[in-house]
């Protein structure tokens, strides 16, 4: 958001028109941005915030008083801990898949796919022209007790013979690795496209075999892809409850499920309560990996 | 940001009064920045959402436009768009044009959607909508309905039966007629599954572990709860609440409910995902002329009786069509005609006679007219204050949610 503001205060010194007016310009050229961002990111935000320091044993009929309750915070960690918890381990091994699943595939579109290069990211894309609600339902017929993928699976002896994929851990990991790998695969296609092939082809001409032309030029370079995927998988992710609510059962639930639960049974101050530790915890966790990872290239 | 959100940042108390909505609005930006943080977050709180009859009074302009808005549950009515339905013919006869939106599926969902235009007296624009007994009761005691004006129902006055005259939440029933009434109780599918005949068994029965389904409305599975703990759940105390949840946190913990659901349940029983489940009555009488293995069972514990109920709320500009509307459906002919359609209780008496003519086969459903051997079986949900009300609602959802 700097990037305007810096840039005309380097040319005020050497421009003929006044300085002030060109500085104005540039708020100018941010006002919409920063109203837009104060109206619907900032002032919901206080508001949570707020409302995750209300007095908890408040209610719609006798109002909500602010009595900075930080007790609201400590409760909602005791008895949540767990959901957080699943929360962040499903979040993490759907990244994991995505990425393993994900950098092959945009690998071979970038490198591999030739005249179907379009097809092929069309396809990736594909899953977007329908609702995300529809997609995740669909997975509910394909992972049904009867279908033939839970029978299969039975034959071939990687499911109990009572046992069930739907409303398993398996089933809601394998719905948000599905639901989010789109994320993965573009930053991925985007960070491998840039790659400039002469730095691979000097590579082989220095005797390095594939592997290494692999391990030391190409990875190191698509870094950036890798960075901005996971962060793109992980973070929707820890907060989803579409897919545990449709495909997990009832001890899945992941945070955003509490949070729901708790919005519809009307306990606004724990619901946001668990919003903003949710934020928090996200908004670290994230800190720590750019800063281990690196972001130069990220933006 | 819609203007017709109820602002929920209240100004700071050195403010003049009249301050309005937008400054409001306007003003938090700036207050952000020149305010601490702290000082914003204290000035924050949000008001009583409780109305009064003097406090937000409403206008009805029936007589000069023939219309009503009227929101109602999935599945709830003859088809609307034939020309010879009930909806139809009402139309037809009255001139009054008939806005119907099926948007409630849920009334904790419902409420989330209509509670900030109510809570701060604004329209909700809707005339008229049908919620569930102790949703209903909850309005009643936020001062968001209007009181409905009798003369304009004759049939009602007439023809409600005498079970449903005077519930504890209204008991004059200034405020609500019953729309359908109906049964909770345990839906099975006899291919998967012998008979499930308690909830009992339906909830340690080992061949049904992650095979059954609950439902999410708190007090058609709290009901179950209470009397499986040897509680009344028409009167008990916090500590059978708190021994009840316990048997719903230990039954979860098992993996024996595979979910739990709101009208959802309907998909996964006639799929087989699951072999039984708590289910209304209704839903069962409709799926099983797709599949007749799908059986409705009265539970050994009881059945819980609820009613759905037509409510007019706070602000709607069409009041005596609404009325007109209720009044209607409580014509015996329609009445039959309507529950031929949805399978619940049909509230109005008369209607097992005309059913005779337009489907004889259900005239004798005791799902659709229950005997007196039946009702004897049913329970209520105790009447909650709003304070118990919030407490259970939360204690609920965090056996669910976590």
């Amino acid at each position: 958001m700097s990037g305007p503001a810096a840039s005309t205060a380097t040319s005020t010194e050497t421009s003929t028109t006044t300085p002030r007016k060109r500085r104005s310009i540039g708020w100018l050229l941010l006002l919409p941005g920063a109203l837009w961002l104060a109206a619907f990111f900032v002032t919901p935000l206080v508001q949570l915030v707020a409302t995750s320091l209300y007095d908890p044993n408040g209610s719609v009929e006798a109002g909500y008083a602010m009595t900075w309750s930080w007790g609201n915070y400590t409760e909602a960690l005791d008895f949540y801990s767990e959901p957080f918890i699943r929360g962040f381990v499903y979040a993490g091994i759907a990244t994991v898949l995505c990425l393993l699943i994900g950098y092959p595939l945009a690998y071979a579109i970038v490198f591999k796919a030739g005249r179907w290069k379009n097809l092929m990211l069309v396809l990736v894309i594909a899953p977007f022209f329908t609702s995300f609600l529809v997609r995740t339902l669909a997975w509910k017929l394909i992972l049904a007790d009867n279908g033939f993928v839970v029978s299969t699976f039975k034959t071939l002896g990687l499911v109990d013979d009572d046992g069930r994929l739907l409303a398993t851990g398996f089933a809601v990991v394998a719905g948000l690795t599905y639901n989010f790998l789109p994320f993965m695969v573009l930053p991925l296609y985007a960070s491998l496209e840039r790659l400039d092939h002469r730095l691979i082809e000097a590579a082989g001409d220095l005797y390095a075999s594939p592997a290494q032309g692999f391990r030391k030029v190409t990875l190191p370079l698509s870094m950036p892809g890798v960075v901005a995927g996971t962060l793109l998988t992980f973070i929707p992710s820890a907060g989803d409850f579409i897919n545990s609510q449709l495909l997990g059962d009832t001890n899945q639930t992941m945070i955003g499920n509490s949070i729901q639960t708790l919005f519809e049974a009307g306990s606004y101050p724990a619901a946001s309560a668990l919003s903003v530790t949710l934020m928090a915890l996200i908004i670290v966790m994230v800190a720590i990996y750019i800063r281990r990872a690196g972001t130069e290239e990220l933006l | 940001m819609s203007n017709r959100r109820r602002p929920l940042m209240t100004p700071p108390p050195g403010l003049a009064l009249p301050v309005r909505r937008r400054s409001v609005l306007r003003g938090m930006s700036a207050g952000a920045v020149t305010l601490g943080a702290g000082g914003l977050l204290s000035a924050c709180g949000v008001e009583s959402a409780s109305q009064t009859e003097s406090s937000c009074t409403s206008e009805d302009l029936s007589a000069e436009e023939q219309q009503v808005v009227w929101s109602n549950w999935p599945a709830y009515i003859d088809p609307t768009q034939q020309d010879d339905s009930t909806l139809g013919t009402f139309e037809d006869r009255t001139g009054i044009t008939v806005d119907y939106t099926d948007d409630v599926n849920d009334n904790s969902d419902f409420y989330a959607k209509v509670r900030n235009q109510l809570g701060a007296c604004e329209s909700t624009g809707r005339d008229m909508f049908t919620l569930t007994d102790w949703m209903a009761a909850k309005m009643i005691g936020l001062g968001w309905l209007q009181e409905l004006d009798k003369s304009n129902l004759p049939n009602v006055e007439a023809n409600l039966i005498d079970s449903l005259r005077s519930p504890s939440w209204d008991p004059e029933r200034k405020y609500s007629v019953p729309w359908q009434s109906g049964l909770t109780g345990i839906a099975y599918n006899a291919d998967l599954v012998s008979e499930v005949g308690s909830f009992e068994d339906l909830l340690t029965r080992s061949e049904l572990k992650g095979k059954i389904t609950l439902l999410s409305e708190m007090p058609d599975t709290m009901l179950f709860m209470l009397l499986l703990v040897g509680a009344d759940p028409e009167d008990f105390s916090d500590d059978e609440w708190g021994q009840a949840l316990d048997r719903l946190t230990e039954v979860k913990d098992s993996g024996q409910i595979r979910q739990f659901t709101g009208n959802d349940y309907r998909q996964d029983l006639a799929q087989g995902n699951i072999a039984a489940c708590e289910a209304w009555s209704g839903d069962v009488i409709q799926l099983q002329f797709d599949n007749p293995a799908i059986k409705f069972v009265a539970p050994e514990e009881g059945l819980a009786l609820w009613s759905d109920n037509s409510l007019v709320p706070n602000l709607a500009t069409h009041k005596a069509n609404a009325e007109k509307l209720m009044d209607y459906y409580y014509d015996p002919r329609v009445a039959a005609e309507l529950v031929a359609w949805v399978n619940y209780i049909c509230p109005v008496q008369g209607a097992q006679e005309a059913m005779t003519k337009i489907a004889p086969g259900l005239v004798d459903n005791v799902l659709i007219f229950p005997d007196d051997q039946l009702l004897s079986q049913t329970w209520d949900f105790m009447a909650l204050s709003p304070d118990q009300e919030a407490e259970y609602q939360e204690d609920f959802a965090q056996v669910i949610g976590a």
